[in-house]
């Protein structure tokens, strides 16, 4: 493979904007990023963030018009995926850069067999025949664990559960051994039973296959054992990026924080109240001057209002845009000092107790 | 349980079954099922929730738990059972009766979107209750609603605006004005945070919260979230295809859980620390929640239990006290053997109730 300074992926400043009625929403504002063979990349963000935006602009699925890519460059093995032509990307599309939607009762096309679906992927991609691409098929069902696969393959998708339906999507993704999966939030509309099976599911064969994922989700908790670095989007900025031990133990981000904070832990004991963030997130279309996040943050400052804030480099892979990042940084490592002092660090047997 | 002088509501062997047909004669020629089919939504569920507690109710989606909630404020009728409220059966009122107590019976919906009124403005919808009940008193049922509006967290002036122009936060904080407008002792709160943005969820919660220490409400609620249910429960109860597998105090049941299904579905939540991830051992349990139409024999939960054994198919184990205040259904554990992870080791089979030696020995 020839990566590019050994990346498979590379996003340089992306910028992806929407005409409205309302004016011109910058979806995704300058986003940059790598993502080297085997690992995986999370991208947490509220709803309006710009997380998917920024998904499907690599993929070349934004709508256009409304949504323009204005800028930026998307590196995938080399190639510009922009400069690409239609039928270009449709090659690499489902075959080398897959993607898992969220919602596994709308992905699949009700009126199709199961088979049909899948078969259709590396009949394309693969040129394969019918009955190769249906011996495969009955294959990846298997991978992904799906029971008695050779009877179920014919079955429709209603007749599959929730879950299942999730396992038949990754099935179609990793069909054609694919470099990149990209899954938007995933298991958001399953049941926690059925997410534990779908994210140990895409870690194993992660492993296995040596994919490149990236992992879209509102969840900490899901990133946090799933994903080697993390970025933090709000309002279509990127406001912190680091690796993912480094995000969690010592953010150097306001948002990053209030969001730790805002999710009950229950790995430690609870204190009374919850510590919440204050007002609403902002009108992408109308942001105010200066720091997006202003105007919800607990220590901003005249400059925050004023000024837009610097993307401060803490260190080598440690990216916060704040205008204290380094001050935040310093309260961060503070606090975490000062927690395991005081034994509240203390990692239970039962991390839930 | 503790005694029942403390018990807002208590429910008796609540059941909810909706009949689906078949197995009548006219099925069998017509081709139809041969079976009765009928769902046990809710399926004998003794409860009681104590004055100024919050119970939560957590189950993964299609085990009652909403059905439940609806059915003490009797928006879905019951089967069979008692709804006891200050130990007056609500099950067995008349609806013109009912009406009377839905005063101090409130609910507040998942969906901010669907459960407000497009066509109201926030002010109507939130006096509405008001009104119906004649709560007013012949004062300024405006001033009232701009006072539960700004109880809420929201501006006094918005009162003639309608609900699209909210966010879903916001919503959610209107539809919590409306259920305290009438002044309620009891709030069934169904998945009330689920549809919000993680940074509006701890807002609700805190609001909830709250509310309750100001108002002395009692809450039921209701959510598939495990660790916004441990925040804000004092108790917890754990739901599984109809029936409740185990419930006691909601620090205890995190910390101890008893019953296989309540192992698994807490060791299934994602932590947000990546050091606790990389070294949790978690319990992957197979398949998915079976149909609640004519469920699995005996234990409801034997088809996807890794401690399972033939007896689970058999007997249907009840609700036990196995520590103070902390019941389980298993037929595995009992107050001798409480953990099943040991009795497993120890290869012991059923020590539960329900099982032959324990009725020889008791």
């Amino acid at each position: 493979m020839s990566e590019i300074n050994g990346h498979l992926l590379t996003v340089n400043d992306l910028k992806t904007y929407f005409q409205t009625e309302d004016g011109m929403v910058k979806a995704v504002d300058g986003i940059t990023f790598t993502l080297s063979k085997g690992e995986t990349l999370g991208i947490v963000g509220e709803s309006g963030s710009g997380k998917s935006v920024t998904n499907l602009s690599i993929m070349r699925l934004i709508p256009e018009p409304p949504g323009k890519i204005v800028g930026g460059d998307i590196i995938f093995d080399g190639v510009d995926v922009r400069k690409l032509s239609i039928d270009d990307v449709r090659k690499i599309r489902g075959k080398r850069i897959a993607m898992i939607f969220q919602d596994p009762m709308t992905s699949l096309n009700p009126f199709l067999k199961i088979s049909t679906q899948l078969m259709e992927v590396t009949e394309l991609h693969l040129g394969h025949t019918k009955a190769q691409a249906r011996e495969h098929a009955i294959k990846m069902l298997d991978t992904v664990g799906i029971p008695d696969a050779k009877s179920r393959i014919d079955g429709y998708p209603h007749e599959f559960s929730g879950g299942m339906r999730q396992r038949v999507m990754i099935a179609m993704a990793l069909s054609c051994d694919p470099e990149l999966l990209i899954a938007d939030e995933p298991t958001t509309a399953l049941d926690v039973t059925i997410q534990a099976q779908i994210l140990e599911l895409i870690k194993a064969l992660k492993a296995r296959m040596g994919t490149s994922v990236i992992l879209i989700t509102h969840d900490l908790g899901v990133v946090a054992g799933m994903t080697d670095k993390i970025i933090v989007m709000y309002a279509g900025k990127v406001f912190e990026q680091a690796p993912t031990a480094e995000l969690f133990s010592t953010s150097a981000n306001p948002y990053t924080k209030g969001l730790l904070k805002s999710v009950p832990d229950p790995a430690h004991e609870e204190g009374t109240e919850l510590y919440q963030i204050p007002g609403l997130p902002p009108d992408v279309a109308h942001l105010p001057p200066g720091c997006p996040f202003a105007p919800r943050c607990y220590r901003a400052e005249d400059i925050c209002h004023r000024e837009f804030p610097p993307f401060v480099q803490i260190d080598e892979n440690h990216f916060s845009l704040c205008h204290f990042a380094k001050e935040v940084y310093a309260e961060s490592i503070e606090e975490k000092s000062a927690a395991a002092y005081s034994g509240d660090v203390q990692i239970q047997l039962n991390p839930l107790g | 349980m503790s005694e029942n002088g403390n018990n807002l509501i208590s429910l008796q062997n609540l059941q909810v079954h909706y009949n689906l047909g078949g197995g009548s004669f006219l099925d069998k020629i017509t081709g139809g099922s041969k079976v009765r089919r009928v769902v046990k939504a809710v399926d004998g569920v003794s409860l009681d929730i104590k004055k100024g507690e919050t119970l939560g109710l957590v189950g993964e989606s299609g085990c009652g738990k909403s059905t439940l909630g609806k059915a003490i404020l009797r928006l879905t009728e019951p089967t069979g059972g008692q709804v006891l409220y200050n130990g007056e059966d609500l099950a067995g009122l008349s609806q013109g009766e009912m009406r009377e107590y839905r005063k101090n019976l409130q609910m507040i919906f998942q969906d901010p979107y669907a459960s407000l009124n497009p066509r109201m403005t926030v002010g109507q919808i939130i006096a509405e209750p008001i009104r119906t009940f004649n709560l007013s008193n012949g004062g300024n049922v405006e001033a009232q609603v701009q006072d539960l509006m700004e109880t809420v967290g929201l501006s006094r002036r918005f009162t003639r605006r309608y609900p699209h122009e909210f966010s879903g936060g916001q919503r959610q904080r209107i539809g919590i004005a409306r259920a305290l407008a009438v002044d309620p002792e009891f709030i069934v709160a169904d998945e009330p945070i689920s549809a919000l943005d993680v940074s509006i969820q701890a807002q609700i919660m805190n609001l909830m919260d709250k509310l309750q220490r100001e108002k002395n409400l009692t809450y039921l609620f209701i959510s598939h979230d495990l660790r916004a249910i441990r925040h804000v429960s004092d108790r917890v109860a754990v739901m599984y295809l109809g029936k409740i597998v185990e419930l006691g105090d909601a620090k205890t049941v995190y910390r101890e859980p008893l019953m296989p299904y309540t192992i698994a579905l807490i060791s299934a939540v994602p932590v947000p620390d990546p050091q606790i991830e990389a070294k949790r051992v978690r319990i992957i349990l197979k398949g998915d929640v079976p149909s609640p139409i004519n469920p699995p024999s005996g234990c409801h939960f034997n088809t996807r239990c890794p401690f399972a054994i033939a007896e689970c198919k058999r007997i249907e184990p009840s609700l036990v006290e196995i520590k103070p205040e902390h019941f389980a259904a298993c037929i595995r554990i009992s107050p001798e053997h409480p953990h099943i992870e040991e009795n497993e080791k120890q290869n012991l089979g059923a020590v539960g109730e329900g099982t032959p030696e324990i009725k020889k020995g008791s």
